[in-house]
C-alpha cells in the first residue's frame, strides 16, 4: 500500500506542513509519495525530495495549478489516486478547500483533522471544539485524511529521491483566479513559530497591537497571533486568528494578552507547551489553561516585561 | 435566481460538550440546539441578496430529525422563504448530506447554494465542497465577501497567508466564513410569519437514496485537561520562572 501526501506550499517554498503530513503518512506505510502541483515550483519538488521517508515526488506544473484552485487540483489528485490506498494533506486552507472534493470525487468520506493514527484504519480526530476526542474506523477502501499539522512531528532532511513530471489533467476551469492579498510580515509563521503572542479584545486598537504588542513579540522572536475579537474589531488581518475556526498552534510558549479563553479560542492553542496569561479579570477563563497567570493590566504589564526581556539579552 | 441555503442543528456553541458518565455516548440530552453560527451567516447572506434584487427566492434545507424544522423556522424567520426538511434518525456524515444536497439542487435548480464552511460539533469542513464535486460545480469556501455580476460570482476567501480573490461561473457553491456578515436576529412579528411559511417534509428514499455510515466511531473520550497552573505576582516572577521553571526562555 502506498501513500500519497498533497505538498503544501506558495510556489516557491515548501511549507513545513508537508514535513508533518509525511510523518503522519509514515504512519500507515512506507511508501510515500508527494506530488508537488503548482507553477514554477521546481524547488519545491526538490525539497520535498530531500524529506526523509519519502520514497518519490510526482512534479505536476501548469497554469491552471498555479493558485491551488480546488477544481484543477481535484482532478489531478483524482487521476493519480488509482496507485494509492491513502491520501493525505495537512489541514490548511489549501488542504481544507480541495480534500473534500477528492474524498467526493472518489466516493469516500473524508477524515478531517486527524491528531493521531493508532493504525491504518484507526484515527484520532476532535469534535466538539477539542472537547471530546472520537476514534473512527473507516470502512471505505481508500482513505482521505487531512491531519492537523502541529500533531505531527516533521520529518527531517533525507538522501534526494527521484522526481517524475506528471501530467496536469485537462478540464474545464470552473473557477478563475482574481488576486491574492497576502499578508506580508517579518515576523515568523504562526503555526510553526516557537513562541506565539497573542492579543485579543483587551488590546482594545489596532495601534496597540502594533505599539504595544508587536514589539514583545519580536522581543522574542516571536509570531502574532489574535483572537477572533480582535480580528473582528479589525485590529489585525484574519490570517492571524487561532482557534477552533482560525489557526491551531502548539508552540512551546504562548503568551495571552488580554483574551479571556472562550472554548473557541482554548481549541487553538491549548496544546502549547507553556501558557502564559495576562488579563485584568482574576476570574478569566483562560486562567484555567494556563501555566503562569498574571492579573494585571496588560498596558503596564507587556511593556515591562518587553523592557526585563530586552534588558536581559 | 434562487438561492439554496444548508442550515445544520447543533449544540449551543458556547456549551461545553461532555461525555455521559459510563462513556456511552455525548450528553446531549440537556444541552441547548441552535442553528450552527456559520449557517446563520449563509442564510443571512442569501437573505441580503433578495433584499438587494438579486436572488427570487431563498430555499432552506436540513438534512437530520424532526427537530430540525426549528432551526428551519429560525432560518424562515429571518427572511428565507421556504423549507425543506430531509428526515432522517440516522448519523449524517458529509458525504451523506451532500448527496441528499445534491439531488435536492436537481430538483430545485438554484443558481446558488450557501453553506457554512464547517459545523461546529463536528468540525468535519467538508459537505459544501463534497456537494461542489458531487454536482460538478465550481466552489468558493471560507468566504469573506460575495458579490453577485450576472452569471459570474466573486468571492473573497480568508486563506492562511491573507485572503484570496476568485471568480465563479454559476451555478456554484459558496461556504460562509465568520466575517462575511452579521447576522441579524429575528424579530418577534418576522418569528410569528415564518410558522405560516411553507416547510416541506421528505425522505432521503424519496431522493432514492440511502443514508449510510462510512466511517465507525469506535470511542470517545474527553482530552486530558490541562491544570491550572499558578498565578504569579510580578512580572519580574513571571521572567524568572519562564527561564529556570519552564526552561522556554534562554
Ligand atoms: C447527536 C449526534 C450524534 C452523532 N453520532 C455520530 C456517530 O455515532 N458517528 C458519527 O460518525 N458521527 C456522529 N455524529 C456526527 C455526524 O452527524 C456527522 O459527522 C456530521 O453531522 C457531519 O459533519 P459536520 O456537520 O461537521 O459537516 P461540515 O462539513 O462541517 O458542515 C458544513 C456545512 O454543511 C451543511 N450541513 C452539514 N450537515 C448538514 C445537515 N445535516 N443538513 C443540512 N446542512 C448540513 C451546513 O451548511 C454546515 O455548515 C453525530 C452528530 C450528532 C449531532
Ligand atoms: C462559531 C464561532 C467560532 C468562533 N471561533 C473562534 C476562534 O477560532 N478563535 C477565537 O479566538 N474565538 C472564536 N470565537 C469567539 C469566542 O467565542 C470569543 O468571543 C472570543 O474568543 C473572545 O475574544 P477575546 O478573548 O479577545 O475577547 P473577550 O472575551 O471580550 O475578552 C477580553 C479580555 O480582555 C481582558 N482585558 C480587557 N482590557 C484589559 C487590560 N487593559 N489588561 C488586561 N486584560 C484586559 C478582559 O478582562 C477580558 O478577559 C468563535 C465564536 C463562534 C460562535
Amino acid at each position: 500500500m502506498s501513500v500519497l501526501v498533497l505538498a503544501e506550499h506558495g510556489n516557491a517554498q515548501l511549507d513545513e506542513a508537508t514535513a508533518r503530513a509525511v510523518s503522519a503518512a509514515l504512519c500507515l506505510d512506507n511508501d510515500v509519495h508527494v506530488l508537488v502541483a503548482g507553477k514554477g515550483c521546481h524547488d519545491v519538488a526538490l525539497a520535498a525530495a530531500h524529506l526523509d521517508g519519502v520514497s518519490k515526488v510526482l512534479l505536476a506544473e501548469g497554469e491552471s495549478l498555479a493558485n491551488q484552485l480546488a477544481e484543477p487540483l481535484a482532478d489531478l489528485i483524482v487521476a493519480r489516486s488509482g496507485n494509492y490506498d491513502a491520501i493525505v494533506a495537512a489541514s490548511t486552507s489549501t488542504g481544507k478547500n480541495v480534500m473534500p472534493r477528492v474524498a467526493a470525487l472518489l466516493d469516500v468520506m473524508q477524515i478531517s483533522d486527524v491528531i493521531a493514527i493508532d493504525s491504518p484504519d484507526l484515527f484520532r480526530r476532535p469534535i466538539y471544539a477539542g472537547n471530546i476526542v472520537q476514534t473512527v474506523r473507516s470502512k471505505d477502501p481508500k482513505r482521505v485524511l487531512t491531519i492537523r499539522a502541529s500533531a505531527f512531528r516533521p520529518v527531517g532532511k533525507g538522501e534526494a529521491k527521484p522526481i517524475e513530471t506528471v501530467d496536469i489533467v485537462p478540464g474545464s476551469c470552473l473557477s478563475t483566479f482574481v488576486a491574492n492579498a497576502v499578508a506580508v510580515s517579518e515576523r515568523p509563521d504562526l503555526t510553526s513559530a516557537r513562541i506565539v503572542v497573542s492579543g485579543g479584545r483587551g488590546m482594545g486598537s489596532a495601534d496597540n497591537f502594533e505599539t504595544v504588542l508587536a514589539p514583545l513579540a519580536d522581543t522574542l522572536g516571536a509570531a502574532l497571533g489574535a483572537s477572533r475579537a480582535a480580528v473582528d474589531a479589525g485590529y489585525v488581518s484574519n490570517d492571524l486568528q487561532v482557534g477552533q475556526t482560525g489557526k491551531i498552534v502548539a508552540p512551546d510558549l504562548y503568551i495571552a494578552c488580554g483574551i479571556s479563553g472562550a472554548i473557541q479560542h482554548l481549541a487553538g492553542m491549548k496544546d502549547s507547551k507553556v501558557i502564559v496569561a495576562i488579563n485584568r479579570d482574576a476570574e478569566a477563563p483562560i486562567f484555567q489553561v494556563a501555566d503562569y497567570g498574571l492579573v494585571a493590566d496588560l498596558f503596564e504589564a507587556v511593556p515591562e516585561l518587553k523592557g526585563t526581556l530586552a534588558s536581559a539579552t | 435566481m434562487k438561492i439554496l441555503v444548508a442550515v445544520k442543528r447543533v449544540a449551543d456553541p458556547n456549551v461545553k460538550v461532555r461525555l455521559r458518565a459510563d462513556g456511552s455516548g455525548l450528553d446531549l440530552a440537556a444541552v441547548k440546539m441552535t442553528m450552527n453560527p456559520f449557517d446563520e451567516i449563509a442564510v443571512e447572506e442569501a437573505v441580503r441578496l433578495k433584499e438587494a434584487g438579486i436572488a427570487s427566492e431563498v430555499v432552506v434545507v436540513s438534512v437530520g430529525p424532526d427537530k430540525a424544522t426549528e432551526t428551519l423556522r429560525t432560518a424562515l424567520a429571518m427572511g428565507a422563504d421556504r423549507g425543506l426538511l430531509v428526515r432522517t434518525e440516522a448519523t449524517t456524515e458529509p458525504l451523506a448530506v451532500a448527496k441528499v444536497l445534491s439531488a435536492v439542487a436537481g430538483e430545485e435548480q438554484p443558481a446558488l447554494i450557501l453553506l457554512g464552511k464547517q459545523a461546529i460539533d463536528d468540525d468535519c469542513n467538508q459537505t459544501g465542497q463534497m456537494l461542489a464535486a458531487k454536482l460538478g460545480w465550481p466552489q468558493a469556501t471560507f468566504a469573506s465577501q460575495l458579490a453577485v455580476d450576472g452569471d459570474r460570482v466573486t468571492v473573497i476567501r480568508e486563506v492562511d497567508g491573507g485572503s484570496q480573490t476568485i471568480a465563479l461561473t454559476l451555478p456554484a457553491i459558496v461556504t460562509a466564513d465568520l466575517r462575511l456578515n452579521e447576522p441579524r436576529y429575528a424579530s418577534l412579528p418576522n418569528i410569528m410569519k415564518a410558522k405560516k411559511k411553507p416547510l416541506e417534509e421528505r425522505q432521503a428514499s424519496d431522493y432514492g437514496l440511502v443514508i449510510e455510515e462510512r466511517l465507525e466511531v469506535v470511542r470517545l473520550e474527553e482530552p486530558p485537561t490541562r491544570a491550572a497552573g499558578i498565578k504569579v505576582k510580578s512580572v519580574a516572577e513571571l521572567v524568572e520562572r519562564l527561564k529556570t521553571e519552564a526552561g522556554v526562555l534562554a
